[in-house]
């Protein structure tokens, strides 16, 4: 049996918003009976951007993820929901059924991942539904997926194994593992939302001129095992990435063709160490 | 014979005529609309047909009517013959009519039509609907969903109707007839774009712009306006309107038409537009709205080059490009780029935030293949833009205004490390000897050493030094501002002229048109067929307007119409219509790209032996949130020197509430238009370059207009009736006739038939065989040979050795000593002969307003266009934030910044200066350097705490606080990207008090 997958790609994600303006341009002012009512035209996100900002000025990097209903395979949604109201169908989609939901706010707050949004005037709990209606017409994917600037988004239908060696063959991660909701949304390069980074630029001292120093040995250091090597760009820029926040200590040391340098660093979140110089 | 032919014609013409309304319904309700006799006759009467049209029903008969309300006169009947023959037969032909020779009978007035405009005007586009009756638009998709086409700023869209309603608006699939696109194959890899269409965020807004509760959906006069006595001048943005019936709104904007032209003279009228509108060659402002200020008469708001000021009053000194508005070359580069370039140095360019003006998000698909191929990239900006967040690279944040000293010190670790191409220096460019000697210290006794520069930008020597070392040592491509080759960026702050001078410089010095090395970013220059001619939008449509649009380039000769002419020479400059109104004086320098010295030509307000400005139309969206100083504008609203603002729009928007009349126009989703995607013309030649495939739409009238809105074009021409100009500013004819006949001057008509296109609704052009790509911009000169890129520029007098070799300027050569600037005025300490730099602010953290605030142009609004309105993108926290239910402008303020000011996200907060002040929602980020901060500019609202022009704004107008001053005196040249401003938390003082002042007013109405 084939079922859908979300694979996003942080990556590439620019914000640029085009999936959230889709879902809104599809479900405001449309009633899709069966599968949802009218989406509020303000304010309602079903599809919501979140952002991660890196790093302090010069180094830093901003990772967005569309967030959206993770159409979960062990959904909790589904195990407070009363009168048949969510419906898990055969291709893998979540169906929250407008009419027998009213008045289930209970549906809202089982969500771990937030993606349940309530519709104050409708009195309805609300989730992107992989755009199901149009799926079921034969379209090939859902629209937020069409309209992706950067093709950051790839809606895929494949059997469940093949998705597992995806998972592993891309390095894909879900949100909130510790749920263990086994969501079909997947993110690739996750850790420019949830990893930090170590980064800092090395330069020397001559003469009372300043340079960049490139092509510098770096090594980072956890409880005195090397963890990771890199060299200076031409900028004498290094970065160690997908560091696990609030990780603690670390020693990095630095080596150039005639300087020796050590930093330790306790880790909270993503640091640059400024200018090092040797 | 002739009169036997004619005679037969009229009665096939009345047969046509009955046996449409016969099969089609909406022709026979047409006809029920009016009720009069038109005569169709030889001009000495000798032979003639009447027609009747009395309740839908048509009644004729051969003969001269005693009293026709409606006479249609031939020469003869050889004229005759020749004119209506094939409007009769072109139905059953299928072929179009051969507008030269009706043009020509016009203008010889061997064709007269005779009577009240209102039966003219219907009876000419009745006899015209003929020619259109039985076409069928769109495509049935089922569920009673029929799906139209139309094309936004954003890019083109499908549009699903459902019952005259809008169900949803999607970017173009191609289907399997459709052409195979372009590959590339560069370093081991092939790219090809995607089979579909991209479309911007201001695109995808569009179905909450046409139902926002904004829209302004019946006429409207200013309650206490009174045309026949007070009118209450002062109280312009202050008195709310009621609605009126359209005939009162088109007596009243008529009268005062007539009343200010006898009243004054010419010259009493000034239209004011906006730099863009909704998409489409025939409602475009460069085409119905020219040809109808040039039918009136009015005095014309002179553009300064807005998005362009540092390379037209700048750049085009040292390599011309004047046609380009001193811009580069694109052609070719995209494959370029990919197969030969080591690097790409983004400076003050963000592609990813501003799609490229019209070319959607095309160019983020190419530049994502930048990133598989690994090149490095750097960015110089001082905010982490959308393409440094996109691509990565090396950011390296200067301080607004800085950077020419950057480009200085770069020329200066070239010249001491002999990182620069020695061989094309001295052979293709002049003057170099000279900058050098400046940038070596030799005549100010400044090094512009990295040290210097630093001081200045607040970059690190260690990193200049080490992007100079870089660059001089690979193949670079030099992105400058958002298309990669001027425009946007930072030639809009008060240093935009030394910048785009100081780029040019760099990339002389690096051999442009080497392999490698060359202006872009990728936005431009993919190799989709530019010899498969279809109109841009600047070349006027139909506007019949050869002096202000580029119609004469081609469009002309392809699609013969009506000249028309403003006899109306006077001018504003657009920097200083405000002064112009309130002080009656205003002087600047035109914008005229047909030769480097033409920008040395002077506009002169008053001009002598015209009126004074007394009326004010304005067309199109809110403009005065991108004009700099803003409540100047205001207050010019307010001034008594205005007798009567009228504003045409489709939005109740900022500017809207400062007319004394609000004429409601119809988005392009409500109207029928033709157009192609990213076609701009003129100055902007071959824009379509910008995208993966070239595609040209019909833009089907997807639904019935909104309330009594109706497009510009009819509005234009019910105020024409009023003056009897109706035919001469239609011609005769409907929108959807004129989009025939643009369709029928393109290449279209070779790929598609009309009935077909106007079915389909859109066209892909194939684009050429890989053998026939455009060459190498800048290749041919960087090769001393002739120029051979497809651009019609310069003009051929322009150029100093044989044609087509060596550039516009003076030498022919890329000229680091300019030697238009040295002839013009040599002297001049702003804009001398060599680049200098001259900082623009002294600031630091001691100064009253320490913070040098950047407005770029907004991401995912197009300039005004979409923000506000409760459109969908007002939920996008990175373009408003709504805070205790108020939409709020964002602010980027850096982290130290705001931690030192005590202001954390989403707080509202104050951004004020001496001219004014606006409340935005704050984001604290590390995206934008200490002493920096980042907000939009556009902003389609202003909405003052207190007496308009004098109070604080939370509408978010951050252009109140921008200078106004021209980036130099003898330019007219905008400078308003940077701004000093201070930022504080929000008391709110003033929304209390103006709460309370609102309750008082609330209880002394009760």
């Amino acid at each position: 049996m084939k079922k859908w997958n979300l694979i996003i790609d942080v990556d590439n994600c620019n914000n640029c918003h085009m999936c959230s303006l889709a879902c809104k341009d599809e479900f405001v002012g449309n009633n899709f009976p069966g599968y949802s009512a009218e989406m509020p035209k303000r304010g309602a996100n079903w599809i919501d951007m979140k952002k991660k900002e890196r790093g302090q000025t010069p180094m830093i990097d901003i990772g967005y993820i569309p967030t959206m209903c993770q159409h979960c395979d062990d959904a909790p949604c589904m195990k407070v929901a009363k009168n048949n109201a969510i419906v898990k169908r055969d291709d893998g989609i979540i169906i929250i059924d407008p009419v027998k939901s009213k008045g289930q706010k209970q549906i809202v707050d089982s969500c771990p991942h937030g993606s349940i949004k309530w519709n104050e005037e409708l009195e309805i709990p609300q989730i992107w539904f992989f755009d199901a209606h149009l799926l079921d017409k034969g379209w090939k994917v859902p629209r937020a997926i069409s309209v992706c600037a950067s093709s950051a988004m790839r809606a895929i239908k494949v059997e469940d194994l093949k998705m597992k060696e995806l998972v592993i063959e891309e390095n894909l991660e879900t949100l909130n593992p510790e749920f263990d909701t086994k969501p079909r949304v997947y993110y690739k390069n996750l850790h420019r939302f949830n990893k930090c980074f170590i980064g800092g630029s090395v330069a020397s001292k001559k003469n009372k001129v300043e340079d960049c120093v490139s092509g510098a040995a770096i090594k980072l250091f956890q409880n005195d095992e090397v963890i990771a090597e890199v060299k200076t760009d031409d900028f004498g820029d290094f970065k160690f990435d997908k560091l696990l926040p609030n990780s603690g200590k670390y020693s990095i040391n630095i080596e150039s063709k005639s300087h020796k340098k050590n930093i330790q660093v306790d880790l909270k979140d993503s640091i640059y160490l400024g200018n090092i110089y040797l | 014979m002739a009169s036997i032919k004619f005679s037969l014609i009229l009665f096939g013409l009345r047969l046509l005529l009955w046996w449409q309304s016969k099969i089609y319904k909406s022709f026979k309700a047409h006809l029920s609309e009016k009720n009069f006799t038109a005569q169709i006759q030889i001009k000495d009467k000798s032979i003639g047909r009447w027609i009747t049209f009395n309740n839908g029903f048509i009644s004729s008969s051969s003969g001269i009517h005693k009293k026709p309300e409606v006479t249609l006169s031939f020469k003869n009947a050889n004229v005759a013959v020749e004119l209506l023959m094939p409007l009769v037969m072109a139905f059953l032909l299928k072929k179009s009519i051969n507008q030269l020779v009706q043009i020509n009978a016009l203008k010889d007035f061997n064709l007269t039509l005779d009577g009240p405009d209102e039966l003219t005007l219907w009876f000419t586009q009745t006899l015209m609907k003929t020619q259109t009756n039985g076409l069928k638009f769109g495509v049935d998709v089922g569920d009673g969903i029929r799906r139209y086409t139309n094309m936004t700023n954003g890019g083109p869209v499908f549009i699903h109707v459902k019952d005259d309603k809008i169900i949803r608006i999607t970017p173009i699939e191609f289907d399997e007839n459709d052409p195979d696109t372009w590959s590339i194959s560069a370093r081991g890899k092939t790219f090809k774009p995607p089979r579909k269409t991209s479309l911007a965020p201001h695109g995808m807004n569009w179905k909450s712009m046409v139902y926002s509760p904004d829209r302004l959906l019946y006429p409207m006069k200013r309650v206490d306006f009174n045309p026949n006595g007070k009118r209450n001048h002062k109280n312009r943005g202050v008195s709310g309107y009621e609605r009126i019936s359209w005939d009162e709104a088109l007596d009243i904007v008529s009268n005062e038409i007539k009343r200010v032209k006898k009243e004054h003279g010419p010259g009493a009228i000034v239209n004011s537009h906006g730099s863009h509108h909704t998409w489409g060659n025939v409602g475009y402002y460069l085409s119905a709205n020219f040809k109808f200020i040039n039918a009136v008469g009015m005095t014309r708001v002179h553009h300064n080059p807005d998005s362009w000021e540092g390379w037209y009053w700048g750049a085009a000194h040292h390599w011309g490009g004047s046609l380009r508005v001193g811009q580069s070359e694109t052609y070719g580069t995209v494959e370029d780029l990919l197969k030969e370039a080591e690097m790409v140095v983004f400076w003050a360019s963000n592609p990813e935030g501003t799609s490229g003006a019209y070319g959607s998000f095309e160019g983020t698909i190419r530049r994502k293949w930048l990133k598989e191929l690994d090149i490095d990239i750097v960015h110089i900006d001082p905010f982490y833009n959308d393409s440094c967040q996109f691509l990565g690279g090396k950011w390296l944040p200067t301080k607004p205004t800085s950077s020419p000293a950057l480009a200085m010190a770069i020329a200066y670790v070239w010249i001491k490390e002999n990182l620069y191409d020695k061989e094309f220096v001295k052979n293709r460019t002049v003057g170099f000897e000279k900058w050098k000697e400046y940038i070596l210290g030799k005549d100010d006794k400044i090094e512009k050493t990295p040290e210097w520069a630093a001081k200045e930008t607040g970059l690190a020597a260690k990193d200049i030094r080490a992007l100079a070392r870089k660059w001089g040592n690979k193949k670079v491509y030099l992105a400058a501002g958002g298309w990669g080759n001027g425009h946007g960026g930072a030639c809009r702050n008060q240093t935009g002229i030394q910048w785009a001078r100081s780029l040019v410089c760099l990339i002389a010095m690096q051999g442009i048109g080497k392999p490698g090395v060359n202006m872009g970013n990728l936005q431009w220059g993919t190799p989709v067929d530019n010899n498969f001619y279809f109109p841009g939008y600047a070349e006027g449509g139909i506007s019949g307007d050869l002096h202000h649009t580029a119609m004469s380039v081609e469009l002309y000769q392809r699609m013969p119409q009506l000249q028309s002419l403003n006899t109306v020479e006077q001018s504003i400059p657009r920097l200083w219509l405000p002064e112009a109104i309130m002080n009656g004086k205003a002087e600047g320098y035109v914008w005229d790209g047909k030769s480097i010295e033409a920008q040395f030509n002077k506009v002169s307000y008053p001009k002598p032996g015209y009126s004074p400005v007394k009326m004010l139309y304005k067309y199109g969206g809110s403009m005065f949130g991108t004009m700099p100083d803003s409540n100047r504008h205001i207050k010019m609203y307010q001034s008594e020197n205005l007798d009567f603002v009228v504003n045409q729009s489709i939005w109740m928007e900022g500017e809207t509430k400062y007319a004394d009349l609000i004429l409601p126009a119809c988005t392009n989703f409500e109207r029928e238009d033709i157009s192609e995607w990213a076609a701009l013309g003129g100055y902007a030649h071959h824009g379509q370059t910008q995208l993966n495939n070239r595609v040209a739409v019909f833009q089907h009238k997807a639904i019935e207009p909104l309330g009594e809105s109706k497009s510009d074009y009819k509005i234009f021409s019910m105020i024409c009736e009023k003056l009897g100009l109706s035919a001469y500013f239609t011609e005769g004819i409907s929108e959807i006739d004129w989009a025939r006949r643009i369709f029928d001057s393109s290449d279209l008509p070779k790929i598609i038939s009309w009935e077909e296109f106007v079915k389909k609704g859109y066209a892909v052009i194939p684009p050429n065989k890989k053998e026939l790509r455009d060459p190498l911009s800048w290749n041919w000169y960087y090769e001393n040979r002739k120029k051979d890129v497809p651009e019609p520029m310069p003009l051929p007098s322009d150029y100093k050795d044989e044609y087509l070799k060596g550039i516009q300027t003076q030498s022919g050569k890329i000229e680091f000593e300019a030697s238009s600037l040295k002839r013009f005025d040599a002297e001049d300490p702003e804009r001398p002969p060599i680049v200098k730099y001259n900082p623009a602010f002294k600031v630091n953290s001691k100064s009253k307003f320490p913070i040098m605030m950047l407005t770029p142009h907004p991401r995912y609004s197009f300039h005004t266009q979409g923000d506000a309105k409760d459109t969908f993108i007002n939920d996008i926290s990175d373009h408003r934030v709504t805070v205790d239910g108020y939409d709020y402008w964002v602010m980027r303020i850096n982290s130290k910044d705001a931690l030192s000011r005590n202001i954390k996200p989403n707080d509202l907060v104050k951004v004020f200066n001496d001219q004014g002040a606006v409340i935005c929602a704050a984001q604290v980020t590390d995206r934008i350097i200490q002493g920096s901060a980042h907000g939009y500019e556009s902003c389609a609202k202003y909405d003052p705490l207190g007496k308009p022009g004098e109070s604080v704004d939370r509408g978010g107008m951050l252009n109140l606080l921008t200078p106004k001053k021209s980036q130099i005196k003898k330019a007219h040249s905008m400078g308003n990207s940077t701004a000093l401003v201070q930022i504080e938390l929000w008391d709110k003082k003033e929304l209390k008090s103006f709460n309370k002042n609102n309750e008082k007013l609330l209880r002394v109405a009760e």
